[in-house]
């Protein structure tokens, strides 16, 4: 029998996880180079519509848990599904995506299945026999580690969304699924779901945006310059941790090692100094420019066009040469 | 035992300084206005309190840390500092050190919570440093309790301010006036608040002038004996000195910061302004004197933990060249930020309107000269 | 009730640099701190305490430095501290650590557990589920805010996901992580920096603790680090210095090249 790749696929309200589909990409990637499965697991509850996308995007097998435990996330009842799983498939490899479900429950069940586990992993790959080298930012995105896991099985890692590619989806492609009674121990069920709110943000996404306009602290109070730019240039506005730490824009627009990480084609840093952080989540850009008035700004380091200068004074004069060049 | 107490305590009071006095300091000095919501903040930490045993509901701490707090506020914020200063030093200390039981154990707890704030008044319209002219009298009526009659000026905390420790002339002999000291509440009937000042630089600190007509005061809050309040209140000074030097040396260490990172911004000529001889060297210069301040504060504020006879001497060392060295080193910053220093864009010119009053207050540099002189010539 | 909060001291990773030279990491004179998540779980606690009169023992592994950390938490207003320190614990992946620290919990004793969500040094978020799964007791993590019902003695807690929170309820003993961004941790006070003075700090090592000798430290750790490298930046670039006008100019220029306009 070939060894198997598992990804944990994340799906909320009936809809797959962009980054499940990404990690069956480099599961696929993976399992080419060292002839393995592509296995997928899904639980919910009514979602009997999922595994046919997922085989399309390149599941060998895909097991899915459909029950009415799995309704919402909570971490017992998942973990419990998912242990079955890893029973019955015995995996060689498993992935699950560095989100705040997967993070919750990979590291219960490698201490569940006393296995190792490699943390919000952005880089993959694997050897003939299946080992696998999970590479993974530390120290805020100073330093780079590649871990292994030699003696147990199966090894296991969070990926980062948006590091990996998915694959092009084939509706043609076929695979097997396997429907999963899972025998829930309902004693263990200690925690409640009291109320679950969806928080829709109005602001559009940074993940995906082709154009970037990223703001750090130099710039907070210069944020509807900023927005009015980034309108004129179809771009979408980010930002650095302190600009969030100060208020100014929520959470979700962080980029960087304890936000966002984003690959634009273009990344425009404006008064960003460029803390690892930072870098840890926007290096991959297609091209960076940045604006700092601070010349040894570390970001410098990393931009293709870097401007010393205060960018609330260029961007004024940037909206009217753009208008002129319209 | 363990002692990590004062690595903990510096860096409290270093990130409460930087994130919540810091972003206040320019508005408080626009505004003008006294900055309560950070006094109770300081309350809630013991801040008003370190120097207070814990047996009068203080924090059972010392001067070295109450002298750092003065310093870190004043880095930031000079009247943030002087609030601190006035109320620990001048009112705090004198009824710990020279008050009886029952002041220590009516006092002491409110003021050390923070509850009470504390004043100390001493200077009079025609009576600086000048004892003899103090004009404000305390007479005891029939049941034993004193009336004070006569008004106090440029009393730092005054409106604030519950708690004031008073010098008042209670008698004359040939030499001039015998003083008493006494504390006086603000809701004692008699006492008010008159005017404000409106001052060049601590500009969110309360300096009000302090009336007394018929003021009544238990006889119970004369502290010591009638004829010691001046020795009293000039003991008050020596610590309130250390404070003073503290929060120049404050003042001085915030300028030189400021500086060192815009002459490393700030471009002229194509190169960074610190990359020219003269800002190194005026830089060089003032940190040494910096450094050199911080020096004598420490001397003084050994003195005073060893309860020593050089206090006085120590104290006014510290004061003179900290004041002396913080207005070098505001001036100078302002000038190595050339146009921008100038202006209220930058923190400097308020510092530098705040130094020039440690120069002055709780003795001038001239005093302080005085007593210098007067100790090493004895 | 007797809440326990783990914490962990971390170099303040905000100020490493790389050394553009020998390419490492630049680790000297950085400071030490709490973990910022670690504090702010020590904030809930100490709030707890507010509230019920809870007792906060806090527990940190870590070498013998660590006791500034611990004594830092104590300033803050806890009431025991713990270093949990051997050389046997050296090397521990997060899997040996969780079992380490679990060890220590249960000598400690607890009826709830309060964790930071994840340490800056390592961002693994590993350590407080394992710690859980090892005592066999239920977890929620990502915890943004707390209220505890004293009536039921229920905690209700909402748990922060990308789009969405959750309410959810647990009675002890439980293990929270909480998220630092959502509770802003308090200063240390005057009161409770010169009384940790006074206080013994409690050395907990391997004696005491008789972990399973297989499951900690290098030998225990199923993970192994097999090389680490720091990230070199590309050198095709262009730096300029000019003025607004001109700068802005150039970045137009750029942007039609490109075609964003």
């Amino acid at each position: 029998m070939k060894k198997r790749i598992l990804v944990f696929c994340e799906q909320r309200d009936g809809e797959i996880a962009n980054v499940s589909l990404e990690l069956l990409g480099i599961a696929t990637q993976l399992a080419s180079t060292s002839n393995q499965e592509v296995c997928a697991m899904i639980g919910g509850y009514n979602i009997s519509n999922l595994p046919k996308t997922l085989v399309e995007y390149g599941a060998d097998i895909v097991y899915i848990a459909d029950d009415k435990n799995l309704e919402h996330y909570l971490t017992e009842q998942y973990a419990q599904a998912i242990s079955h799983i890893i029973k019955t498939c015995a995996p060689n490899i498993v992935l699950f995506p560095a989100t705040s479900i997967g993070r919750d429950l990979a590291p219960r069940l490698s201490a569940r299945l006393h296995t190792g586990l490699t943390a919000d992993c952005t880089k993959l790959e694997v050897d003939e026999e299946g080992s696998l080298f999970m590479t993974r930012p530390a120290f805020g995105g100073n330093l780079f580690a590649t871990i292994i896991c030699p003696n147990h099985k199966p090894q296991m890692s969070t990926v980062r969304p948006g590091v990996m590619q998915k694959n092009q989806p084939d509706s043609n492609r076929k695979g097997e699924v396997i429907d999963v009674k899972v025998p829930f121990d309902g004693t263990k069920f200690a925690v409640k779901l009291v109320e679950e709110k969806i928080e829709k943000s109005t602001e559009p996404p940074i993940e995906g945006a082709k154009i970037l306009v990223s703001v750090g602290r130099g710039m907070e109070k210069n944020i509807d310059q900023v927005r009015e730019f980034a309108d004129r240039i179809g771009g979408v506005v980010g930002c650095s941790r302190a600009v969030v730490d100060g208020g100014i824009l929520p959470q979700c627009k962080q980029v960087g090692q304890t936000g966002k990480t984003v690959r634009p084609q273009l990344y425009l840093a404006l008064g960003i100094s460029g803390a690892v952080q930072h870098l840890a989540g926007m290096s991959d850009s297609e091209f960076i420019v940045a604006i700092n008035k601070d010349k040894e700004a570390t970001i410098f380091g990393i931009a293709q066009l870097g401007v010393v200068g205060d960018a609330s004074a260029i961007l004024p004069h940037l909206i009217k040469q753009i208008e002129m060049m319209k | 035992m363990a002692n990590f107490k004062y690595d903990l305590f510096n860096k409290m009071i270093e990130e409460f300084a930087l994130n919540e006095v810091k972003p206040y300091a320019a508005e408080v000095d626009e505004k003008e206005e006294f900055p309560y919501y950070t006094v109770e903040k300081m309350a809630k930490l013991g801040l008003m309190g370190i120097i207070v045993p814990k047996q009068y509901g203080g924090m059972g701490g010392d001067y070295k840390m109450y002298i750092k707090a003065v310093e870190e506020l004043a880095k930031y914020c000079a009247t943030t500092s002087v609030i601190l200063s006035a109320h620990e030093s001048l009112c705090v200390a004198p009824i710990m050190e020279y008050g009886t039981e029952e002041q220590k154990q009516k006092y002491l707890p409110k003021l050390a919570s923070g509850e009470w704030l504390g004043a100390f008044g001493l200077t009079e319209p025609n009576a600086g440093t000048d004892a003899n002219n103090q004009t404000t009298v305390a007479v005891p009526n029939e049941n034993g309790d004193y009336v004070l009659n006569g008004s106090k000026i440029f009393i730092t905390n005054a409106g604030p301010a519950h708690v004031y420790f008073i010098t008042a002339v209670v008698g004359r002999n040939p030499k001039g006036v015998e003083c008493a000291s006494f504390i006086v509440e603000s809701d004692m009937p008699g006492f008010s608040v008159g005017k404000k000042e409106k001052k060049m630089g601590i500009r969110g600190s309360s300096t009000c002038e302090l009336i007394f007509q018929n003021c009544v005061v238990p006889a119970g809050n004369l502290v010591g004996k009638p004829g010691e309040g001046f020795k009293l209140a000039m003991k008050a000074l020596d610590g309130g000195r250390i404070g003073i030097a503290a929060q120049a040396l404050g003042i001085a260490e915030g300028a030189l910061r400021e500086t060192i990172a815009y002459t490393k911004e700030r471009k002229q000529f194509k190169r960074s302004i610190s990359a020219f001889q003269n800002t190194q060297f005026v830089l060089a210069d003032l940190k040494t004197k910096i450094e050199a301040a911080r020096g004598l504060v420490e001397k003084a504020v050994d003195a005073k933990q060893a309860k020593s006879r050089d206090i006085s001497l120590y104290a006014a060392m510290a004061k003179l060249f900290c004041a002396e060295t913080a207005m070098e080193v505001t001036t100078k910053a302002v000038q190595l930020h050339g146009g921008y220093g100038y202006t209220r864009e930058y923190p400097v010119e308020r510092m530098m309107r705040d130094a020039k009053i440690t120069e002055i207050y709780e003795g001038t540099s001239e005093v302080q000269r005085m007593v210098i002189s007067g100790v090493i010539l004895k | 009730m007797k809440i326990a909060v783990c914490i962990k001291q971390v170099p303040k990773t905000t100020e490493i640099r790389i050394d553009p030279v020998t390419n490492t990491l630049i680790r000297d004179g950085i400071p030490s701190i709490i973990n910022p998540d670690d504090k702010s779980a020590l904030e809930v606690a100490l709030r707890i305490k507010e509230q019920t009169g809870a007792e906060i023992h806090v527990v940190c592994m870590g070498p013998g430095q660590a006791e500034i950390a611990l004594r830092e938490a104590l300033a803050m207003g806890a009431d025991e501290a713990y270093l949990v320190t051997d050389r046997a614990f050296a090397g521990s992946d997060t899997l040996a650590t969780s079992t380490i620290i679990a060890d220590a919990l249960k000598y400690v004793g607890f009826d709830y557990i309060i964790a930071g969500r994840q340490a800056i040094d390592g961002d693994t978020a590993q350590v407080g589920p394992q710690i859980a799964e090892h005592l066999g007791i239920p977890q929620i993590t990502y915890c943004a805010d707390f209220n505890y019902d004293k009536q039921n003695n229920v905690f209700k807690v909402k748990r922060q996901l990308e789009d969405r929170y959750q309410i959810l309820s647990v009675a002890g003993p439980a293990l929270f992580t909480v998220l630092s961004s959502s509770i802003t941790p308090r200063y240390m006070n005057v009161a409770d920096i010169i009384a940790q003075d006074d206080k013994e700090l409690h050395i907990l090592t391997y004696a005491d603790l008789q972990c399973n000798t297989e499951h900690i430290g290098l030998k225990g750790s199923p993970t192994k680090v097999k090389s680490t490298f720091t990230k070199q930046y590309n050198s095709d670039k262009q730096l300029v210095d000019t003025t607004p006008e001109e700068a802005a100019r150039i970045i137009a220029e750029l942007l039609k090249a490109k075609h964003i306009i």
